[in-house]
């Protein structure tokens, strides 16, 4: 039998309450659920910046090679008897390598989104969109491995030096970046704001006139934003880049000579060092430059959608 | 020169350049195919690699990428759904949110290398898994993670706003009406750009270099106990891909057919990820038919 104790709630209200709470429940279930993932999130990024960063700085810290040595220095000779760290080949290769990628890739690119939102949006899209998609689902090393079978070969017959190279490097990398370039331009331009081509073509304005004159400036920032993301794509890339650039750990004097990059140099190395010993450190120092360098770009996107947003 | 010529000289030198574009690429593509599809065969598939002799296979690291997928999306699939249904859900604007999107972005544009090293010093060393599969799976689901929550995220705003009110006026919870109402009308989207990834962490290899491992064990395909370290099915034991046995053999391959191997597993590599590009369209198409009865 039941009895009301003093000061109870009665037992309809009671009873509400039980038929409520299953509802609390599977919400209360739900959010901690997602809020874990987004947690999960947040830590992964938290404790890889920071073990990059600790191991990285222990170059500075317990080895005591200066900041400036390590990014201006030109050798790189880590297990020499006087160990010198110089990362500034790596560093040149790195940019010239992205840079001249994006300069092949941002026309290209351009090109096609023009192609697919101005000349023939209907073929475009149907046709070349999906092309220029597959390119994006080839796997790096495959771009390497054609780069090492037809654009060494190539550049070995033509010109002078031994093909491999940041031309060569460059050249893969463009044809890796394409697609994130050729996308978001084709989006900037597909979304562009209603009547301002129409207004153009009133006036009387040709098709190209309208292009260079009303549509690619009215887009820069989402051009140079796609151009920025392919760069920070192609920053990064390691093995494709390895495969083809030589990997001599100096300045070179022409595109078609040895060279190495950030991420080559990382790839090589740490398998043959021991974790703690000032070659691995140094490696690690160079891992951080590559973080730091995707927080630029990052922060670099970031300013020109909000140039494009104003 | 008169503007019209200007315009006519402008779009022939656009449709030539992106003509040629589609030329290059399908070039690439038949090159890379035609060139190993001569090497493919049976044997090639499911034999082991050698290291000096010719005639070596790529069985193993075949069964490698494959497991190594599944168990890298049994991993991020549960995580990336609820981080995304977080952020297109839960999430209010402000600037908790604002720093999480900032970590989502920053954390997809990590060069894989990177995420590769933080895997060789944390999951390998500090938490001791060793070279392993796990630790591969590890890695890539920090690589896959940021696309999963996007692409979550991406659909379920694509959901009509009516469909979600109304479950919502009908008096269920808002976990009830993400789960029954919302991620059905999304799932067509989420498992196409699913697919989409998967095919992306395939044909990874930077970040597995450090992780799982470069070498694979004499597997033996008759031991299928997950416990015993010659299982294929062993999580924990180290493996080596395709992606990272192309790269190895390319830049360290002692074998005198070391080119063809190359060749042949490249086009394998590519073949399958053709293989999830159209089956995520088609899987894609078949999820919205089935989900919204239109044709």
């Amino acid at each position: 039998m039941y009895r009301p104790a003093e000061g109870e709630q009665p037992l309809h209200q009671r009873l509400q309450k039980k038929h409520a709470k299953p509802h609390i429940m599977e919400e209360w279930v739900g959010k901690v659920y997602t809020t874990l993932c987004i947690l999960v999130l947040v830590v992964t990024i938290v404790a890889i910046v920071y073990f990059v960063a600790s191991r990285g700085l222990s170059t500075f810290l317990v080895n005591g090679v200066s900041l400036s040595g390590l990014l201006t220095g030109l050798k790189w000779d880590p297990e020499g008897d006087i160990p010198l760290f110089g990362a500034l080949p790596f560093i040149f290769g790195s940019f010239s390598t992205s840079l001249l990628a994006a300069l092949i890739a941002a026309p290209l690119g351009c090109c096609a989104a023009i192609f697919m939102t101005q000349i023939m949006p209907g073929f475009g899209r149907r046709v070349l969109q999906p092309v220029i998609e597959l390119l994006a689902g080839i796997p790096s090393v495959v771009y390497g491995f054609v780069g090492l079978t037809v654009i060494v070969p190539l550049l070995r017959s033509t010109f002078p030096g031994q093909g491999i190279g940041i031309a060569a490097g460059a050249l893969v990398l463009s044809v890796m970046i394409l697609p994130t370039i050729t996308t978001i331009a084709t989006d900037a331009l597909a979304s562009l704001p209603f009547g301002l081509k129409e207004g153009s073509y009133a006036l009387g304005a040709t098709r190209w006139q309208t292009i260079y004159r009303i549509v690619i400036p009215t887009t820069l920032p989402s051009l140079l934003t796609g151009v920025v993301l392919g760069m920070s794509r192609a920053f990064g890339e390691a093995l494709a880049v390895q495969m083809v650039i030589g990997n001599a750990p100096h300045i070179p004097h022409s595109l078609f000579e040895s060279a190495s990059t950030l991420t080559s140099a990382i790839t090589l190395g740490m398998g043959n060092t021991v974790m703690g010993s000032a070659h691995n450190n140094a490696l690690w120092s160079l891992a951080l430059i590559l973080l730091l360098m995707t927080f630029v770009f990052v922060f670099v996107v970031r300013f020109l959608e909000r140039r494009n947003k104003r | 020169m008169s503007a019209k010529i200007a315009n006519k000289l402008a779009t022939a030198v656009i449709i030539t350049i992106t003509s040629l574009m589609v030329l290059a690429v399908v070039g690439l593509l038949g090159f890379i195919i035609v060139r190993g599809l001569g090497h493919i065969s049976f044997h090639f598939l499911t034999s082991a690699p050698e290291t000096i002799k010719a005639g070596g296979g790529i069985g193993p690291q075949l069964f490698n990428s494959i497991f190594l997928l599944l168990l890298t999306l049994i991993i991020t699939i549960p995580l990336g759904l609820g981080a995304g249904i977080y952020m297109s859900e839960y999430a209010k604007p402000g600037r908790f949110t604002d720093s999480i999107r900032l970590v989502v972005e920053v954390l997809s544009s990590f060069p894989s290398i990177v995420i590769g090293l933080f895997g060789l010093l944390v999951i390998v060393n500090l938490f001791g898994f060793g070279f392993s599969l796990f630790s591969g799976a590890l890695a890539l689901t920090v690589f896959n993670l940021p696309l999963m929550v996007r692409i979550t995220e991406q659909s379920l705003r694509g959901v009509p706003r009516e469909q979600k009110e109304a479950s919502l006026a009908l008096g269920l919870s808002r976990w009830k009406t993400i789960t029954s109402v919302m991620l059905p009308i999304a799932m067509p989207t989420i498992v196409t750009g699913t697919i989409l990834a998967a095919g992306r962490v395939f044909g990874e290899a930077a970040a597995l270099l450090f992780t799982a491992g470069m070498s694979s064990p004499r597997l033996d395909f008759t031991d299928w106990n997950p416990l015993s370290p010659f299982s294929p099915l062993n999580p924990f034991r180290p493996a080596e891909t395709l992606a990272v046995h192309i790269w190895k053999i390319n830049s360290e391959g002692l074998a005198p057919d070391a080119a063809q191997i190359a060749a042949g597993a490249s086009a394998v590599l590519l073949i399958m990820v053709l293989i999830f590009n159209f089956a995520a369209r088609w899987f894609g198409r078949l999820l919205h038919r089935k989900f919204t009865a239109t044709k």
